[in-house]
Protein backbone atom coordinates (compact mmCIF):
# COMPACT_ATOMS: atom_id res chain seq x y z
CA UNK A 1 0.00 0.00 0.00
CA UNK A 2 1.78 3.09 -1.00
CA UNK A 3 2.30 5.51 1.87
CA UNK A 4 0.44 9.02 1.71
CA UNK A 5 3.01 11.82 1.69
CA UNK A 6 0.88 14.46 0.80
CA UNK A 7 -2.04 16.28 2.16
CA UNK A 8 -4.49 18.26 0.26
CA UNK A 9 -6.44 21.26 1.81
CA UNK A 10 -5.65 23.20 4.75
CA UNK A 11 -4.35 21.43 7.09
CA UNK A 12 -3.77 24.30 9.56
CA UNK A 13 -7.55 25.10 9.41
CA UNK A 14 -8.06 21.02 10.20
CA UNK A 15 -5.43 21.56 13.16
CA UNK A 16 -6.64 24.71 14.85
CA UNK A 17 -10.59 22.64 14.69
CA UNK A 18 -9.06 19.42 16.31
CA UNK A 19 -7.86 22.35 19.04
CA UNK A 20 -11.37 23.70 19.61
CA UNK A 21 -12.98 20.42 19.95
CA UNK A 22 -10.72 19.76 23.26
CA UNK A 23 -11.54 23.14 24.62
CA UNK A 24 -15.37 22.35 24.10
CA UNK A 25 -15.47 19.34 25.86
CA UNK A 26 -13.52 20.89 28.75
CA UNK A 27 -15.52 24.35 28.93
CA UNK A 28 -18.69 22.91 28.45
CA UNK A 29 -17.65 19.98 31.84
CA UNK A 30 -17.12 23.31 33.65
CA UNK A 31 -20.42 24.80 32.66
CA UNK A 32 -21.96 21.65 33.69
CA UNK A 33 -20.48 20.88 36.87
CA UNK A 34 -20.38 24.52 37.62
CA UNK A 35 -24.83 24.53 36.99
CA UNK A 36 -25.04 21.11 39.05
CA UNK A 37 -22.97 22.91 41.98
CA UNK A 38 -25.30 26.21 42.03
CA UNK A 39 -28.30 23.88 41.89
CA UNK A 40 -27.12 22.29 45.16
CA UNK A 41 -26.45 24.98 47.28
CA UNK A 42 -27.42 28.07 45.95
CA UNK A 43 -26.41 30.50 48.34
CA UNK A 44 -22.75 30.25 46.82
CA UNK A 45 -23.60 30.72 43.17
CA UNK A 46 -21.39 33.90 42.89
CA UNK A 47 -18.59 31.97 44.44
CA UNK A 48 -18.70 29.18 41.88
CA UNK A 49 -19.52 31.62 39.17
CA UNK A 50 -16.14 33.21 39.88
CA UNK A 51 -14.22 30.16 39.63
CA UNK A 52 -15.98 28.89 36.30
CA UNK A 53 -15.33 32.22 34.57
CA UNK A 54 -11.63 31.76 35.80
CA UNK A 55 -11.04 27.79 34.83
CA UNK A 56 -13.21 28.99 31.14
CA UNK A 57 -10.69 31.56 30.69
CA UNK A 58 -7.79 29.16 31.28
CA UNK A 59 -9.08 26.29 29.56
CA UNK A 60 -9.63 29.31 26.44
CA UNK A 61 -6.03 30.08 26.71
CA UNK A 62 -4.58 26.64 26.44
CA UNK A 63 -7.03 26.57 23.21
CA UNK A 64 -6.20 29.84 21.50
CA UNK A 65 -2.76 29.22 21.83
CA UNK A 66 -3.24 25.87 19.84
CA UNK A 67 -4.99 28.09 17.18
CA UNK A 68 -1.96 30.17 17.23
CA UNK A 69 0.37 27.35 16.34
CA UNK A 70 -2.07 26.12 14.00
CA UNK A 71 -2.35 29.27 12.13
CA UNK A 72 1.30 30.16 11.90
CA UNK B 1 -23.31 70.64 34.99
CA UNK B 2 -22.58 74.26 37.08
CA UNK B 3 -21.02 71.51 40.19
CA UNK B 4 -18.53 70.32 37.41
CA UNK B 5 -17.58 73.36 36.54
CA UNK B 6 -16.72 74.93 39.36
CA UNK B 7 -14.58 71.81 40.42
CA UNK B 8 -10.99 73.16 39.32
CA UNK B 9 -9.57 70.11 39.23
CA UNK B 10 -11.94 68.42 36.73
CA UNK B 11 -11.96 71.68 34.81
CA UNK B 12 -8.09 71.73 34.19
CA UNK B 13 -8.40 68.12 34.12
CA UNK B 14 -10.98 68.74 30.69
CA UNK B 15 -8.86 70.90 29.09
CA UNK B 16 -5.36 68.20 29.36
CA UNK B 17 -7.70 66.08 27.43
CA UNK B 18 -8.68 68.41 25.16
CA UNK B 19 -5.16 69.57 24.70
CA UNK B 20 -4.14 65.48 24.28
CA UNK B 21 -6.83 65.03 21.59
CA UNK B 22 -6.00 68.39 20.12
CA UNK B 23 -2.31 67.05 19.34
CA UNK B 24 -3.81 64.00 17.42
CA UNK B 25 -6.46 66.48 15.63
CA UNK B 26 -3.12 68.51 14.88
CA UNK B 27 -1.56 66.25 13.11
CA UNK B 28 -4.95 66.06 10.74
CA UNK B 29 -4.17 69.69 8.97
CA UNK B 30 -1.21 68.85 7.47
CA UNK B 31 -1.99 68.11 3.42
CA UNK B 32 -2.65 64.59 3.62
CA UNK B 33 -3.86 62.34 0.60
CA UNK B 34 -6.95 60.64 0.38
CA UNK B 35 -7.52 57.04 -0.38
CA UNK B 36 -10.25 54.86 -0.86
CA UNK B 37 -10.65 52.47 2.30
CA UNK B 38 -11.25 49.20 -0.42
CA UNK B 39 -10.32 49.27 -4.03
CA UNK B 40 -13.60 49.08 -6.23
CA UNK B 41 -13.14 45.43 -7.41
CA UNK B 42 -13.24 45.13 -10.86
CA UNK B 43 -16.33 42.90 -12.02
CA UNK B 44 -16.28 39.54 -11.64
CA UNK B 45 -13.37 39.40 -9.25
CA UNK B 46 -13.79 37.82 -5.61
CA UNK B 47 -13.72 39.53 -3.04
CA UNK B 48 -10.44 38.60 -0.74
CA UNK B 49 -11.36 39.16 3.08
CA UNK B 50 -7.57 38.27 3.83
CA UNK B 51 -5.64 41.04 3.49
CA UNK B 52 -7.80 43.70 4.60
CA UNK B 53 -8.40 41.59 8.00
CA UNK B 54 -4.71 41.71 8.52
CA UNK B 55 -4.20 44.86 7.98
CA UNK B 56 -6.92 45.89 10.34
CA UNK B 57 -5.22 43.81 13.39
CA UNK B 58 -1.87 44.52 12.00
CA UNK B 59 0.41 47.68 12.68
CA UNK B 60 0.84 50.57 9.87
CA UNK B 61 2.66 53.81 9.80
CA UNK B 62 -0.95 55.07 8.95
CA UNK B 63 -4.01 56.24 11.35
CA UNK B 64 -6.67 55.71 9.45
CA UNK B 65 -9.00 58.23 10.36
CA UNK B 66 -12.47 56.56 10.17
CA UNK B 67 -15.12 58.94 11.78
CA UNK B 68 -18.93 59.04 10.40
CA UNK B 69 -19.80 61.20 7.52
CA UNK B 70 -16.39 62.39 6.92
CA UNK B 71 -14.55 61.31 4.21
CA UNK B 72 -11.62 58.66 5.23
CA UNK B 73 -8.34 60.19 5.07
CA UNK B 74 -4.86 58.47 7.06
CA UNK B 75 -2.73 60.21 9.74
CA UNK B 76 0.52 59.58 8.51
CA UNK B 77 2.40 58.93 11.57
CA UNK B 78 6.44 59.83 11.71
CA UNK B 79 8.83 57.60 10.61
CA UNK B 80 12.17 56.93 12.68
CA UNK B 81 14.77 55.28 11.38
CA UNK B 82 18.26 54.27 12.53
CA UNK B 83 20.47 52.93 10.06
CA UNK B 84 24.51 53.13 10.20
CA UNK B 85 24.68 56.07 8.68
CA UNK B 86 22.86 57.70 11.16
CA UNK B 87 19.29 58.70 12.48
CA UNK B 88 16.60 59.42 10.36
CA UNK B 89 13.00 61.33 11.05
CA UNK B 90 10.55 62.20 8.23
CA UNK B 91 6.98 61.34 7.90
CA UNK B 92 5.46 58.47 6.35
CA UNK B 93 3.47 60.48 3.95
CA UNK B 94 6.57 60.59 1.83
CA UNK B 95 5.98 57.21 0.70
CA UNK B 96 2.26 57.56 -0.65
CA UNK B 97 1.53 54.25 0.66
CA UNK B 98 4.35 52.37 -0.71
CA UNK B 99 3.80 53.95 -4.53
CA UNK B 100 7.10 56.55 -4.19
CA UNK B 101 10.36 55.98 -2.60
CA UNK B 102 11.77 58.39 -0.13
CA UNK B 103 15.85 59.45 -0.77
CA UNK B 104 17.65 60.25 2.76
CA UNK B 105 20.91 58.83 3.63
CA UNK B 106 19.64 55.82 2.05
CA UNK B 107 16.66 55.30 -0.59
CA UNK B 108 13.46 53.57 1.06
CA UNK B 109 10.49 52.41 0.47
CA UNK B 110 7.30 51.11 2.34
CA UNK B 111 6.91 47.54 0.76
CA UNK B 112 4.08 45.29 2.71
CA UNK B 113 3.83 47.92 5.29
CA UNK B 114 7.24 47.87 6.34
CA UNK B 115 9.80 50.27 5.61
CA UNK B 116 13.23 48.45 3.69
CA UNK B 117 16.38 49.58 2.17
CA UNK B 118 16.29 49.41 -1.72
CA UNK B 119 18.67 50.52 -3.78
CA UNK B 120 18.53 52.86 -7.57
CA UNK B 121 16.74 49.51 -9.31
CA UNK B 122 14.46 48.68 -6.92
CA UNK B 123 15.52 45.86 -5.50
CA UNK B 124 15.47 45.34 -1.98
CA UNK B 125 18.36 45.33 0.18
CA UNK B 126 18.20 43.22 2.83
CA UNK B 127 21.76 43.04 4.83
CA UNK B 128 21.49 47.10 5.25
CA UNK B 129 21.16 47.64 8.35
CA UNK B 130 17.82 49.19 9.62
CA UNK B 131 16.26 49.55 12.86
CA UNK B 132 13.03 50.95 12.94
CA UNK B 133 11.82 53.06 15.64
CA UNK B 134 8.93 54.41 14.27
CA UNK B 135 5.73 55.82 15.61
CA UNK B 136 3.24 53.36 14.26
CA UNK B 137 -0.23 53.14 14.89
CA UNK B 138 0.47 50.88 17.54
CA UNK B 139 3.16 53.17 19.59
CA UNK B 140 0.01 55.89 19.12
CA UNK B 141 -2.62 54.40 20.63
CA UNK B 142 -0.43 53.48 23.47
CA UNK B 143 0.27 56.76 24.23
CA UNK B 144 -3.29 57.32 23.56
CA UNK B 145 -4.06 54.72 26.58
CA UNK B 146 -1.52 56.24 28.63
CA UNK B 147 -2.90 59.65 28.28
CA UNK B 148 -6.66 58.30 29.54
CA UNK B 149 -5.63 56.35 32.11
CA UNK B 150 -3.20 59.50 33.27
CA UNK B 151 -6.25 62.06 32.98
CA UNK B 152 -8.61 59.55 34.70
CA UNK B 153 -6.61 58.79 37.90
CA UNK B 154 -4.49 61.78 38.36
CA UNK B 155 -7.86 63.28 38.48
CA UNK B 156 -9.44 61.09 40.58
CA UNK B 157 -6.38 60.96 43.15
CA UNK B 158 -6.58 64.50 43.33
CA UNK B 159 -10.35 64.59 44.05
CA UNK B 160 -9.62 61.88 46.79
CA UNK B 161 -6.76 64.47 48.41
CA UNK B 162 -9.39 67.18 48.54
CA UNK B 163 -12.27 65.66 49.90
CA UNK B 164 -10.92 63.33 52.36
CA UNK B 165 -13.80 61.10 54.24
CA UNK B 166 -16.23 62.65 52.05
CA UNK B 167 -18.17 60.48 50.02
CA UNK B 168 -17.00 59.74 46.32
CA UNK B 169 -18.57 62.00 43.26
CA UNK B 170 -18.94 61.82 39.88
CA UNK B 171 -15.81 60.31 38.41
CA UNK B 172 -14.49 58.87 41.83
CA UNK B 173 -17.85 56.92 41.92
CA UNK B 174 -16.62 54.98 38.76
CA UNK B 175 -13.55 54.34 40.01
CA UNK B 176 -14.06 53.44 43.17
CA UNK B 177 -15.78 50.19 42.79
CA UNK B 178 -13.20 48.82 39.65
CA UNK B 179 -10.31 49.25 42.26
CA UNK B 180 -11.81 48.15 45.22
CA UNK B 181 -12.87 44.84 42.95
CA UNK B 182 -8.78 44.84 42.06
CA UNK B 183 -7.42 44.88 46.31
CA UNK B 184 -10.49 42.97 47.53
CA UNK B 185 -11.32 40.10 44.95
CA UNK B 186 -8.18 39.99 43.55
CA UNK B 187 -4.69 41.67 45.48
CA UNK B 188 -5.56 40.01 48.95
CA UNK B 189 -7.22 36.63 48.29
CA UNK B 190 -4.03 35.71 46.49
CA UNK B 191 -0.97 37.88 48.05
CA UNK B 192 -2.26 38.07 51.75
CA UNK B 193 -1.68 40.81 54.06
CA UNK B 194 1.85 42.13 51.67
CA UNK B 195 -0.78 43.27 49.09
CA UNK B 196 0.49 47.06 49.50
CA UNK B 197 3.60 46.64 47.57
CA UNK B 198 2.18 45.30 44.46
CA UNK B 199 -1.13 46.92 44.27
CA UNK B 200 -0.10 49.56 41.82
CA UNK B 201 1.81 47.08 39.52
CA UNK B 202 -2.07 45.26 39.50
CA UNK B 203 -4.14 48.32 39.32
CA UNK B 204 -2.06 49.38 36.55
CA UNK B 205 -1.99 45.99 34.18
CA UNK B 206 -5.99 45.74 34.85
CA UNK B 207 -6.55 49.20 33.93
CA UNK B 208 -4.08 49.54 31.02
CA UNK B 209 -5.25 46.27 29.51
CA UNK B 210 -9.02 47.27 30.36
CA UNK B 211 -8.63 50.08 28.49
CA UNK B 212 -6.54 49.03 25.38
CA UNK B 213 -8.98 46.44 24.72
CA UNK B 214 -11.99 48.58 24.89
CA UNK B 215 -11.48 51.39 22.64
CA UNK B 216 -9.81 48.84 19.92
CA UNK B 217 -13.74 47.43 19.91
CA UNK B 218 -14.79 51.54 19.47
CA UNK B 219 -15.06 52.15 15.58
CA UNK B 220 -14.45 55.81 15.27
CA UNK B 221 -11.48 57.19 15.51
CA UNK B 222 -9.87 57.33 17.39
CA UNK B 223 -10.62 53.59 18.62
CA UNK B 224 -10.10 50.64 16.75
CA UNK B 225 -6.51 49.91 16.97
CA UNK B 226 -5.64 46.49 17.82
CA UNK B 227 -3.25 47.10 20.88
CA UNK B 228 -3.15 43.85 23.43
CA UNK B 229 -3.45 42.05 20.50
CA UNK B 230 0.16 42.23 19.36
CA UNK B 231 2.08 39.74 20.51
CA UNK B 232 5.00 42.64 21.63
CA UNK B 233 3.13 44.15 24.00
CA UNK B 234 2.03 41.40 25.51
CA UNK B 235 5.33 40.16 25.60
CA UNK B 236 6.20 42.72 27.46
CA UNK B 237 3.43 42.99 30.05
CA UNK B 238 4.12 39.23 30.59
CA UNK B 239 7.79 40.22 31.24
CA UNK B 240 7.21 42.76 33.59
CA UNK B 241 5.08 39.68 35.66
CA UNK B 242 8.17 37.46 35.23
CA UNK B 243 10.77 40.03 36.54
CA UNK B 244 8.46 41.00 39.32
CA UNK B 245 7.33 37.09 40.64
CA UNK B 246 11.31 36.29 40.34
CA UNK B 247 12.90 39.59 42.58
CA UNK B 248 9.92 39.61 44.65
CA UNK B 249 10.26 35.82 45.47
CA UNK B 250 11.57 34.75 49.12
CA UNK B 251 14.21 31.98 50.61
CA UNK B 252 10.85 29.83 50.51
CA UNK B 253 10.09 30.28 46.64
CA UNK B 254 13.60 29.41 45.38
CA UNK B 255 14.00 26.73 48.17
CA UNK B 256 11.16 25.12 46.28
CA UNK B 257 12.86 25.43 42.72
CA UNK B 258 16.27 24.63 43.53
CA UNK B 259 15.97 22.32 46.43
CA UNK B 260 12.30 20.71 46.10
CA UNK B 261 11.46 18.26 48.87
CA UNK B 262 12.77 14.94 46.29
CA UNK B 263 15.82 12.53 46.38
CA UNK B 264 18.70 14.16 45.56
CA UNK B 265 19.45 12.78 42.72
CA UNK B 266 16.21 13.88 40.76
CA UNK B 267 17.36 17.46 41.26
CA UNK B 268 18.99 17.98 37.81
CA UNK B 269 15.38 16.85 36.61
CA UNK B 270 13.81 18.91 38.65
CA UNK B 271 15.34 22.02 37.84
CA UNK B 272 15.00 21.56 34.10
CA UNK B 273 11.53 21.26 35.16
CA UNK B 274 10.89 23.99 37.57
CA UNK B 275 12.53 26.41 35.32
CA UNK B 276 10.40 25.31 32.08
CA UNK B 277 7.61 26.48 34.88
CA UNK B 278 9.06 29.72 35.64
CA UNK B 279 9.07 30.18 31.81
CA UNK B 280 6.14 28.69 30.85
CA UNK B 281 3.59 30.70 33.24
CA UNK B 282 3.96 34.35 31.74
CA UNK B 283 4.27 32.39 28.42
CA UNK B 284 0.98 31.41 28.51
CA UNK B 285 -0.57 34.66 29.72
CA UNK B 286 0.96 36.35 26.51
CA UNK B 287 -0.30 33.85 24.50
CA UNK B 288 -3.83 34.14 26.44
CA UNK B 289 -4.45 37.84 25.54
CA UNK B 290 -2.64 38.28 22.34
CA UNK B 291 -4.63 35.30 21.19
CA UNK B 292 -8.16 36.13 22.45
CA UNK B 293 -8.04 39.37 21.51
CA UNK B 294 -6.78 39.24 17.65
CA UNK B 295 -9.42 36.09 17.54
CA UNK B 296 -12.05 38.63 18.50
CA UNK B 297 -11.10 41.32 15.89
CA UNK B 298 -10.61 38.68 13.21
CA UNK B 299 -14.08 37.31 13.72
CA UNK B 300 -16.12 40.49 13.90
CA UNK B 301 -14.05 41.63 10.34
CA UNK B 302 -14.78 38.59 8.79
CA UNK B 303 -18.33 38.70 9.76
CA UNK B 304 -18.69 42.17 8.22
CA UNK B 305 -16.67 41.17 5.35
CA UNK B 306 -19.88 38.53 4.63
CA UNK B 307 -21.41 41.50 3.17
CA UNK B 308 -18.74 42.07 0.37
CA UNK B 309 -18.24 38.22 0.04
CA UNK B 310 -22.21 37.98 -0.78
CA UNK B 311 -22.06 41.26 -2.30
CA UNK B 312 -25.68 41.35 -1.64
CA UNK B 313 -28.13 44.08 0.65
CA UNK B 314 -29.85 41.64 2.39
CA UNK B 315 -26.85 39.85 4.12
CA UNK B 316 -26.20 43.48 5.56
CA UNK B 317 -28.96 43.07 8.27
CA UNK B 318 -27.67 39.24 9.04
CA UNK B 319 -24.07 40.25 9.08
CA UNK B 320 -24.68 43.15 11.43
CA UNK B 321 -26.52 41.36 14.41
CA UNK B 322 -24.06 38.62 14.05
CA UNK B 323 -21.46 41.72 14.39
CA UNK B 324 -23.14 43.33 17.56
CA UNK B 325 -23.53 40.09 19.28
CA UNK B 326 -19.94 39.54 18.15
CA UNK B 327 -19.06 42.72 19.99
CA UNK B 328 -21.39 42.04 23.13
CA UNK B 329 -19.30 39.41 23.61
CA UNK B 330 -16.10 41.02 22.75
CA UNK B 331 -17.03 43.76 25.99
CA UNK B 332 -17.26 40.26 28.28
CA UNK B 333 -13.54 39.24 26.57
CA UNK B 334 -12.44 42.76 27.28
CA UNK B 335 -12.84 42.96 30.96
CA UNK B 336 -12.08 38.81 31.62
CA UNK B 337 -8.78 38.65 29.67
CA UNK B 338 -7.88 42.31 31.90
CA UNK B 339 -9.02 40.39 35.44
CA UNK B 340 -7.72 36.75 34.06
CA UNK B 341 -4.13 38.58 33.41
CA UNK B 342 -3.97 40.43 37.05
CA UNK B 343 -5.47 37.60 38.52
CA UNK B 344 -2.96 35.22 37.60
CA UNK B 345 -0.40 38.08 37.80
CA UNK B 346 -1.24 38.59 41.71
CA UNK B 347 -1.48 34.81 41.57
CA UNK B 348 1.75 34.38 40.84
CA UNK B 349 3.37 36.87 43.03
CA UNK B 350 1.19 35.45 45.94
CA UNK B 351 3.08 32.20 45.21
CA UNK B 352 6.57 34.27 45.43
CA UNK B 353 5.88 36.09 48.63
CA UNK B 354 4.02 33.33 50.47
CA UNK B 355 5.15 32.49 53.83
CA UNK B 356 6.70 29.16 55.12
CA UNK B 357 3.86 26.81 57.03
CA UNK B 358 4.63 24.53 59.24
CA UNK B 359 3.39 21.88 57.72
CA UNK B 360 5.11 18.92 56.29
CA UNK B 361 5.26 18.62 53.30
Amino acid sequence: MAAATTVFGNVQALGAGLAVIGAGIGIGQIGGKAVEGIARQPEAASKIQTNMIIAAALIEGVALFAVVVALL
Amino acid sequence: MIGIIKNSVLKSKIFTLVLVLGVFLLSALTPTRTFAQEKAAKEGEKFDPKPIILEHIGDSHYWPVNLPLVKEIALPLPVILYTDKGLEVFSSQVFDHGKTTYLGKNKYQLIEDKVKVVDDAGKVNEKAKLYDLSITRNVASMWLAMAILLVVFLSVSGKYKKTVGKAPKGLQSFMEPLVLFVRDDVAIPNIGHKYGKYMPLLLTMFFFILISNLLGLVPLFPGGFNLTGNIAVTIVLAGITLITVNLSGNKYYWKHIFMPSVPVWLYPLMWVVELAGIISKPFALMIRLFANITAGHIVVLSLISLIFIFNSLWMSPVSVIFVVFMDTIELLVAFLQAYIFTMLTALFIGLAVEEHHADAH
